[in-house]
């Protein structure tokens, strides 16, 4: 399966101290995520699989512990909250 | 309608139309200070719900360009407390030109301090309070925000004083004119109050946002810092049109949540969440 984010078009993120606001024009909905979502969706500009966007994520942020049962649970919860679809 | 009333308050306009009488003779007087509205932004009418409840029992309906459905009517005798609530209502449903922020809002030196808090934190009364303590009084009811400048815009409604705040407004304004006390409202006793002369007069200057807090009466004095996340969420709670405006709401949140400290304030009494205050004030 992959794993699809909208475009940064679609999301205007602004930092607020440990978290970070996120209005999604699509829904106009607010976020308020907490790392590591949105560096999920920041990385998440092409459709990817769990493997390639762990690869993607270890590479840009330099994940110390890459866990990915922990990846694939804060997908799920992005997908609940509608912030990425399966591809 | 039979009886009418326009009135400006702040940048808002109002007309009031009414079955009776009275409610407007009262209305009329309190805010015989205000300019009246070149243009009613909203309508509300206080009518009968059926014709002859105009004399027998008469019950005032709630009406405008924004309803709630389920609004009871109110007894004629308290047909000054329905027409504050309509004039409310059509701004928190029908408001798009600012955020609005459930909160009290004084001014100084151009610069605002911003209260809100669930309804009994005491934001009204500490309003009230530091207006008396040389404050510009700018509202106890709706900050209104504009996204396009950052700046509050005064909305000095009349003060809606609620049990034992009715006895502090009291004293802490022994000359202030003060509407009917109107008992066994379903808010409870209610007396409102005529803001001070130079919050109507000045009612047409904005001010830029410097510190808010979230004030909560009856525990020792404390204060707490209140990250911007913190703060960001409980605003959109206590705004009426966040959703409405969509992502000029969020542009407008997020800049001011970023832009000011926010505080916690616990508060026993008034005269120490005044000290309380001043002393955040001088760190702003």
């Amino acid at each position: 399966m992959r794993y699809r984010a909208p475009g940064a078009d679609a999301l205007i993120a602004t930092d607020l101290d440990h978290f970070t606001a996120l209005f999604h024009r699509t829904s106009g909905i607010t976020h308020l995520l907490a790392s590591p979502a949105p560096e999920i969706l920041a990385t998440l500009t092409t459709p990817m699989t769990l493997d390639e966007l762990m690869a993607a994520l270890v590479r840009d942020y330099a994940l110390a512990d890459p866990d990915r049962a922990a990846l694939s649970a804060r997908l799920d919860e992005l997908i609940a909250s509608g912030l990425v679809s399966p591809a | 309608m039979k009886h009418a009333l326009s009135v400006r308050i702040g940048p808002v306009g109002f007309r009031i139309g009414s079955d009776w009488r009275a409610p407007i003779e009262q209305l009329t007087d309190l805010y015989r200070d205000y300019p009246t509205a070149p243009i009613a932004d909203y309508t509300v009418r206080l009518f009968a719900s059926r014709a002859w409840r105009r004399w027998v029992r008469p019950s005032v309906t709630i009406g405008g360009d924004y309803m709630l459905p389920e609004a009871a009517p109110l007894p004629l005798s308290q047909g000054l407390l329905a027409a504050e609530m309509a004039m409310n209502l059509q701004l928190a449903l029908g408001h798009r030109r600012h955020l609005l922020l459930h909160a009290s809002v004084v001014e100084r030196d151009g610069r605002a301090l911003l209260m809100t808090g669930e309804s009994g934190a005491g934001k009204s009364t500490l309003a009230t309070l530091l207006a008396a303590h040389g404050w510009r009084f700018m509202g106890d009811e709706f900050a209104l925000l504009d996204g396009e400048t950052g700046q509050i815009h005064a909305f000095p409604r009349l003060i809606s004083l609620k049990g034992t705040s009715v006895a502090a407004a009291t004293s802490a304004w022994p000359d202030g004119r003060f509407g009917p006390l109107l008992a066994g409202t379903p808010k409870g006793d209610i007396r409102h109050l005529v803001p001070p002369v130079d919050a109507i007069a000045r009612m047409d200057e904005p001010a830029i946002p410097a510190l808010l807090l979230f004030p909560r009466h009856g525990f020792a004095a404390d204060t707490r810092e209140v990250p911007a996340s913190e703060a960001f969420v409980r605003l959109t709670q206590a705004s009426t049109n966040y959703v409405a405006l969509g992502e000029a709401g969020f542009a407008a949140l997020t800049g001011l949540v970023r832009a000011i400290p926010a505080r916690a304030i616990d508060y026993p009494d008034g005269a120490t969440a005044i000290r309380q205050v001043e002393e955040l004030w001088a760190r702003t």
